[in-house]
C-alpha cells in the first residue's frame, strides 16, 4: 500500500516536471533562506558572546557613575569618587575572588620616532587575572613595582606594533608616555575581538605610577573584581553595591554614584541585540516559505482539476475516498519533502558562502535542520490538505463527465 | 442476481425537485445480457448510477449479488464496486500515459495484493479479453489502437472476476463498424457466462443484447427478450 501510494506520487510528479520543479524551487528558497539566515544569526551571536567573555569570566565591573553640579548631570564616568581604599573594602567582601582597580587614559606615547595615541591602563598585578591577560614576551609588573611606582609599561601586541614594528621584541627599549619616559618590560598576547574597544591595543603601567605621574590624582576610574564563582555574581554585586552605598554614605540607590556592570549582563544585553536580529530575518525568510508554500496548494488546485476525469475514474473503480485523499496529500508533501531537502542543503551551502564574507562562523544546530523538515512537511500537509480533500470528495458520476 | 424494487430517484436543486426515477422494478439473473434503452432525459442514466452503485436510490430497494445496497455507507459502495462491478465507459476512459498494465490493474491499486499478483491478473485478464500480444502491455495507452484500446478497457473490468459487468454507452464515440466488433465482445463474454447490463440509447446496438428494457420519463415502458 504504501509502495503504491510512493509510486503513484512518484509517476504523477514527474509527469509534469516543469511545474513539480517551480514548486519545488518556491520552497527550497523558503527553507534555504530560514537555514542560511538562521546559521550565520546563531554565528554572530557565538561570535559577539565569545568576544565579550574573552575579557574574562565571572568578571563585574565597577565604573564612577554620573556627577552632578548643581543638579546638571556631567555624564556617566565623569564623578571622580572611587578610591583605592574603596578597592580595599570590596576585597574584604567573601566571594570575591581578585580586586584590580584601575586608572585610564588617553596619552599621546612615542618611541624611536614613532608615536601613538592609545588606552593607557594604570593597575595592579591581579588586572592579569580579572581581564584574562596572558603574556607574549617578557612579564606584566609586580605588586612591589606598584608599591614603588616603578616606570614600567606592558604593551599590548598592537600598540607594540605601531611602536616597534611588526613583532619585534621591545622589552629593554623605552617609551615615553605623555613625554615621561617608562622602560617596556613585556607584551601582552593578541586577543583578537575587534569592534568593542580592542583589547590588543593597549598599554599598562603600574596603578600608582598612572596617578602620580599622569593622572594626577588618587581617584580611580574602574574597579575589576571577579566573584570565585558564576552562582555567586548576582550576590557579590550586591553586596559589592550596598557596600559602596554605605561607603559614599548615599541613602537612595537611584542617586548613587557608580555604576556596576557583571559580564552576564553585558553577554545578554549584545546578543538580545544579536538574536532580536536573528528573529527578525528568519521572519522575513519564513514569509517566504509561506509563499511556497502557497505555491503547492495552487499547483495541486490545478492538478485536481486537471485530473478530474482520473479521480472519477479511480473513484467509479472503487479506489476509497481515503486513498485518494492520501494520494494527493502525498504527492503535496513530496514536494516539500524534496524542497525541504534541497533547501537544507542549499541553506547550508548559503550560509556558509555568506559568511565567509562576514567573516563569522555560522552554526547550523540539528535543531534548524530538524525544524525546517518539520515545517516544510507540515506546509505539505496544511497546503495540500484542501486540494487533496477537494479530490476526494468528487462525486464520481460527474467527476466522470468533466470535460 | 440484481433485484430492483420500486427504486425512485428525486435531485433536489434548491426549491425544484426533479423525479428522474419514478418506481422502477425488475429482475437481472445471472447470465443475462441486458440492454437499457431510452432517449435522453429518460432517467436510464441515473438507473445505471443506481445499478452501478455510484449513487443510492431516494426509495426503494436495490440488491446486487444478494447484498442490499441503497444504504450503504461511501466507502461500502466503493468496496462493492471494486468487488462486484466491472465498468466499461464511455469512450473506454483509460489513463492517458500510463501503460496497459497499470492502466488494467488500477482497480486493485491499495489493495494488499502483492505486485506480482496484481500483474499475473492483469495479463490473464487482458489475455482473456483477446489482447495477446505481451509486447504492448507495457506500451503506454494513448499509443494503442481503437479495438486494442476497448479490450484494455474489457480487462480492466475484469480483473475482479465482477458479478455484472455494466457498459455504459460504450459505442457512444464509435463509428458503426468498431461499435459492431465492440457488441461482439460483449456477446462472447456472454456466452462465456459473464452477467452484462449495457446502458444505450441506441436500438440498434440494444439489439446485440437477449433482453431489452426501455426506460422513458423515469418508468420502464417496455420489458422484451430478443430471441
Amino acid at each position: 500500500m504504501i509502495q503504491d501510494l510512493l509510486g503513484e506520487t512518484i509517476r504523477s510528479l514527474s509527469g509534469n516536471k516543469v511545474r513539480s520543479g517551480l514548486t519545488i524551487l518556491g520552497i527550497v528558497i523558503g527553507i534555504a533562506s530560514v537555514i542560511a539566515l538562521v546559521a550565520i544569526g546563531q554565528g554572530a551571536q557565538n561570535s559577539v558572546a565569545s568576544s565579550i567573555e574573552s575579557i574574562g569570566s565571572n568578571l563585574i565591573m565597577i565604573m564612577p557613575g554620573s556627577q552632578r553640579v548643581g543638579g546638571i548631570s556631567q555624564g556617566a564616568g565623569s564623578s571622580e569618587t572611587l578610591t583605592e581604599a574603596d578597592a580595599e573594602a570590596i576585597g574584604q567582601i567573601s566571594g570575591v575572588g581578585v580586586v584590580a582597580p584601575s586608572v585610564t587614559g588617553r596619552y599621546q606615547i612615542t618611541a624611536k620616532g614613532n608615536n601613538t595615541n592609545t588606552e593607557t591602563i594604570g593597575t595592579v598585578p591581579d588586572y592579569v587575572t580579572v581581564r584574562n591577560v596572558s603574556m607574549d614576551i617578557g612579564s606584566f609588573f609586580s605588586q612591589q613595582q606598584v608599591s614603588s611606582s616603578a616606570k614600567v609599561a606592558v604593551l599590548g601586541p598592537t600598540t607594540r606594533d605601531d611602536l616597534f614594528g611588526e613583532n619585534a621584541n621591545p622589552v629593554g627599549q623605552t617609551v615615553r608616555i605623555n613625554k615621561i619616559e617608562f622602560k617596556v618590560i613585556g607584551v601582552t598576547t593578541e586577543k583578537g575581538g575587534s569592534g568593542l574597544s580592542s583589547q590588543d591595543d593597549m598599554i599598562y603601567v603600574p596603578l600608582t605610577t598612572a596617578q602620580h605621574f599622569l593622572a594626577g590624582n588618587n581617584y580611580i576610574n574602574n574597579i575589576n573584581i571577579t566573584a570565585t564563582d558564576q552562582s555567586l555574581m548576582t550576590s557579590v554585586q550586591e553586596e559589592v553595591t550596598n557596600l559602596l552605598l554605605a561607603r559614599h554614605k548615599i541613602s537612595d540607590s537611584s542617586n548613587a554614584d557608580f555604576r556596576i556592570m557583571n559580564q552576564n549582563d553585558i553577554v545578554s544585553t549584545a546578543t538580545s541585540v544579536t538574536s532580536t536580529f536573528t528573529v527578525l530575518l528568519s521572519a522575513i525568510a519564513g514569509i517566504s516559505l509561506v509563499v511556497g508554500g502557497i505555491g503547492i496548494m495552487n499547483m495541486m488546485l490545478t492538478t485536481v482539476t486537471e485530473r478530474t476525469r482520473e479521480i472519477g475514474l479511480r473513484k467509479a473503480v472503487g479506489i476509497r475516498k481515503i486513498y485518494i485523499n492520501l494520494q494527493f496529500l502525498a504527492e503535496a508533501t513530496m514536494l516539500t519533502f524534496v524542497g525541504g531537502f534541497v533547501g537544507i542543503i542549499a541553506g547550508w551551502i548559503a550560509s556558509i558562502v555568506l559568511s565567509s564574507f562576514l567573516s563569522i562562523t555560522p552554526e547550523i544546530s540539528t535543531t534548524s535542520i530538524f525544524l525546517a523538515f518539520g515545517v516544510s512537511a507540515a506546509i505539505g500537509i496544511v497546503f495540500g490538505f484542501y486540494p487533496a480533500r477537494k479530490a476526494a470528495s468528487m462525486n464520481p458520476i460527474e467527476a466522470l463527465r468533466y470535460e | 442476481m440484481i433485484e430492483c424494487k420500486n427504486i425512485c430517484k428525486t435531485y433536489v436543486n434548491g426549491d425544484v425537485s426533479t423525479q428522474a426515477v419514478r418506481g422502477i422494478s425488475f429482475k437481472i439473473e445471472k447470465g443475462e445480457f441486458v440492454a437499457i434503452i431510452g432517449p435522453s432525459g429518460s432517467g436510464k442514466s441515473t438507473l445505471m448510477h443506481i445499478l452501478g452503485a455510484l449513487d443510492t436510490p431516494t426509495s426503494g430497494q436495490y440488491s446486487l449479488d444478494g447484498k442490499e445496497i441503497s444504504k450503504m455507507s461511501e466507502d461500502e459502495l466503493s468496496d462493492l464496486r471494486r468487488e462486484k462491478i466491472g465498468f466499461v465507459f464511455q469512450a473506454f476512459n483509460l489513463l492517458p500515459r500510463t501503460t496497459v498494465m497499470r492502466n488494467v490493474m488500477l482497480p486493485l491499486l491499495f489493495s494488499e495484493l502483492p505486485m506480482k499478483k496484481r500483474e499475473e491478473m492483469a495479463k490473464k485478464s487482458l489475455k482473456y479479453s483477446g489482447l495477446d500480444d505481451e509486447k504492448l502491455y507495457n506500451n503506454f495507452s494513448n499509443q494503442l489502437s481503437g479495438g486494442q484500446i476497448q479490450r484494455v478497457a474489457i480487462a480492466r473490468a475484469l480483473i475482479n472476476d465482477p458479478a455484472i459487468i455494466l457498459a455504459d454507452e460504450p459505442t457512444g464515440n464509435l463509428d458503426t463498424k468498431t461499435s459492431h466488433i465492440v457488441m461482439n465482445a460483449f456477446q462472447e463474454l456472454n456466452r462465456n457466462g459473464h452477467t452484462i447490463v449495457l446502458i444505450t440509447h441506441e436500438p440498434e446496438i440494444a439489439n446485440f443484447a437477449k433482453r431489452i428494457i426501455s426506460v422513458r420519463d423515469g418508468v420502464i415502458e417496455k420489458d422484451t427478450r430478443n430471441i
